[in-house]
């Protein structure tokens, strides 16, 4: 049509001027000739006004941000469903891998022991030099609606692979009870449930070297109940098989350990918040192996079997400007444990293996503050000390018995955290836990988080 | 002693046995607790978890907190990310079934906005991240809006015997925002072009509001401090570039945008960013009365 009424258009022009009086007095194709150009002009308008249209719109458009943006957004929330629904590995769980490494200096030797505590676990700093710290790879995830679960894999720097979380607990059961089952750190005191890379110092206190092993973890079940209260508070349940300081548990019907905690805590005001614990552990360690120095001076590997009860008494102080973190703050804590155990203790099981009654009263606490000076940057000290108490060896005591020493440690430390996923550290030790030995340590260590975004206990 | 597992044991029924009250309201934020007052007045007993000087991406699992989340009905947070690094500790150790994710207590107003600078590519050299777009959403007053229509919504739900009461609130607050913004935008009209700095990446929703351009932040990457290299890539990039002024919130330091404001001799302003950040922003209405008055004055 178009190409057609353009021909004619054309024709018309070159026409128009003289040879239409030619054709004129022909009327009949004069009146088909207009009617022509009347169709052609009728054609012509109907194209303009829907060209005229269509710019109105454009111009319209361009005018009316608000136009745009509701089709932006309703573009973008396409996208953002489309993102969503793209990504199937949004229902993987949350995976984090801690990377840790050492660098250690001592004046003394690492034959780590604490003069006149039957131990058991991890002693001591580790090895001098260059070394790896314990890379941690964490799996956590809700099941479904009703459980949580998670794995916590500790890669020691001897390749051994160590479980040492795995465990699920409930999210869903009415009233403030969480059930928690599986492989879990026990939730006494303060420090222990806490993943070790959280820690201010790079080594644990000296007293949860001496009672914990450097930290208690078990196999067993626990149950919490917060209370609904403005004042936090929540009591604690746990039974297990007793694999503390480094021991396999007892294989028996029931549990080998049983314990029961509470903490209440709470704001003063904007800058300031505390939280205060009670708990007691009962737990049956069986053949627990303690690396000690006997009277003589011989190194000898003890073996104890039997019942150890513990007290902790923890308590934390936070203190930030409109509690804002961010810039400044200062933590105080402490915690005080105290041991009373009894059992059968084997005096040097690899030798001489003399068995004998054994029974001990023995207390120990440490006292920490760290202060955030600038964003960051941390500085922090430690003081540790045990009290020796009162031991009975019965007929090892000749061999074993260091009545009065006061093992003793005291840190510091310096750690720069460019981001919330990196931190680099630097230790200073003056340890006292060997009697006659005073061993100065000198510590760095990197601790850096990869992958999920970690959620961290007050 | 003897009585202590007997009085936790009653301590523990009577929870279970909650009598009818007004709803429970954890607002992780001052504005979705301003926002909650709002549209539920008494009808809300609302707890904000945090206030305005404190930066909500470092919040820790406080024990007040989990004290008070035990016993809310409803959460309201802003998700996207923003309370990744505290929110999941406190609802695991709260152990309070009605407000975990999957139930009608959890409440995210970052589901009922479009985000805004979604990340093509996440990785955390960039930064900290948010993979699902930048969390600051409520410095846009229109999404306010929309965030109120839909905790109406779940107010009605969750509270049905007054569902009216909810509505008719929401409705009215519908109606005075609208024209608010209207006022608001008629009010900003020189803001509009202009280029700012900003201390965080906190504004990025007020400034395609106000039609800024926000040319250059101080933080190098989000969440890591400024450092003195990028600083001075910044002051080089305004001279080029130049921008009206530098903008940061109540909480953050202000050593950096004071620097930079002496030397690229542009003015320094605190913004309330949220509800209780100034003298003046005690609402959600007069926080962006405070926000528009101060930007405004830095123009002259």
């Amino acid at each position: 049509m178009f190409r057609h009424h353009s021909l004619w258009a054309c024709a018309l022009a070159l026409v128009c001027p003289f040879p239409l009086q030619a054709i004129a007095n022909d009327s009949e194709e004069l009146e088909k000739i207009r009617a022509e150009m009347q169709q052609m002009r009728a054609s012509y308008e109907a194209r303009i006004r829907s060209l005229e249209n269509q710019l109105e719109q454009l111009l319209k458009n361009t005018q009316l941000p608000e136009q745009n943006m509701a089709r932006i957004e309703a573009s973008s929330a396409r996208m953002r469903n489309n993102t969503l629904e793209s990504s199937r590995n949004i229902f993987n769980p949350s995976i984090s891998l801690i990377l840790s490494g050492l660098y250690v200096n001592r004046s003394q030797e690492s034959n780590d022991h604490i003069t006149g505590f039957q131990t058991g676990g991890e002693i001591g700093p580790g090895e001098r030099g260059f070394g790896l710290g314990e890379s941690e790879l964490g799996i956590y995830a809700n099941i479904d609606p009703y459980f949580y679960g998670g794995l916590l894999l500790a890669l020691a720097p001897d390749n051994s692979i160590d479980i040492e979380e795995a465990f699920i607990q409930t999210t869903a059961l009415p009233g403030g009870i969480t059930l928690k089952g599986g492989r879990f750190y026990s939730g006494i005191g303060y420090l222990n449930p806490q993943h070790p890379h959280m820690w201010d110092f790079i080594d644990s206190p000296l007293v949860y070297q001496a009672f914990l092993g450097g930290q208690y973890g078990d196999d067993g079940v626990q149950m919490k109940w917060v209370a609904p209260t403005d004042l936090f508070l929540e009591v604690g349940l746990e039974a297990g098989r007793g694999r503390i300081a480094g021991t396999s548990g007892k294989n028996k019907n029931g549990s080998a350990m049983g314990s029961l905690f509470g903490h209440i805590g709470g704001d003063i005001d904007t800058s300031n918040s505390w939280r205060a614990g009670l708990s007691y552990l009962h737990v049956s360690p069986q053949q627990r192996l303690s690396d000690n120095l006997d009277t003589a001076g011989n190194f000898v590997t003890n073996q104890f079997t039997g019942t150890s009860r513990i007290w902790v008494a923890d308590f934390v102080w936070k203190w930030a400007p409109h509690g804002n973190m961010s810039s400044t703050y200062f933590k105080l804590q402490g915690e005080y444990l105290l041991r009373r155990e009894s059992g059968t203790l084997v005096y040097d099981v690899d030798a001489t293996s003399l068995a004998d009654r054994y029974r001990a009263n023995q207390s120990g606490w440490y006292l920490q503050g760290i202060y955030k000076f600038m964003p960051n940057w941390r500085i922090g000290l430690r003081y540790d000390r045990l009290a020796h108490g009162s031991v009975d060896y019965a007929s090892n005591n000749p061999v074993l018995d260091f009545d009065g020493y006061v093992p003793q440690r005291i840190s510091w430390m310096m750690d720069y955290s460019p981001s919330e996923f990196s931190r680099l550290r630097l230790q200073l030790a003056h340890d006292r836990s060997r009697e006659n030995t005073i061993d100065n340590q000198f510590f760095i260590q990197y601790i850096m988080s990869l992958g999920a975004h970690g959620a961290h206990q007050y | 002693m003897k009585n202590v597992p007997v009085l936790l044991l009653i301590a523990f029924l009577a929870t279970l046995t909650r009598p009818a009250h007004a709803l429970n309201v954890f607002a992780c934020e001052p504005e979705w607790g301003a926002l909650a007052h709002e549209l539920g007045g008494d009808q809300l007993n609302v707890y904000t978890a945090t206030h305005a000087l404190q930066d909500v991406h470092h919040i820790q699992a406080r024990p007040s907190l989990i004290a008070k989340a035990r016993t809310a009905d409803l959460l309201i947070c802003t998700g996207l990310g923003l309370e990744d690094g505290w929110l999941p500790m406190i609802l695991r150790q709260a152990a309070n079934n009605a407000i975990q994710p999957s139930k009608p207590g959890y409440f995210e107003a970052g589901n009922y906005v479009n985000p805004l600078e979604i990340p093509q590519r996440i990785d955390r050299s960039e930064g900290d991240v948010h993979a699902r777009g930048n969390p600051h959403i409520h410095t846009d007053p229109r999404n306010i809006l929309k965030v109120a229509t839909a905790l109406t919504q779940r107010l009605t739900e969750l509270d049905p015997s007054n569902a009216t009461f909810y509505q008719t609130r929401g409705h009215e607050f519908v109606q005075r925002w609208q024209a608010a913004i209207m006022q608001w935008e008629t009010q900003a009209a020189p803001l509009k072009g202009i280029a700012v700095v900003t201390h965080h990446n906190a504004f990025p929703y007020l400034a395609s509001w106000l039609g800024m351009k926000v040319v250059a932040t101080l933080e190098p990457n989000p969440g890591v401090e400024p450092t003195s290299t990028h600083l001075a890539k910044v002051l080089t990039k305004l001279q080029q570039q130049p921008a009206r002024m530098v903008i940061r919130t109540a909480y953050d330091p202000q050593r950096a945008s004071v620097w930079l404001a002496e030397r690229a001799k542009i003015p320094a302003v605190v913004l309330p960013f949220t509800v209780g950040g100034s003298e003046r922003a005690r609402n959600l209405t007069s926080l962006f009365d405070d926000t528009l008055q101060r930007l405004l004055e830095a123009l002259k």
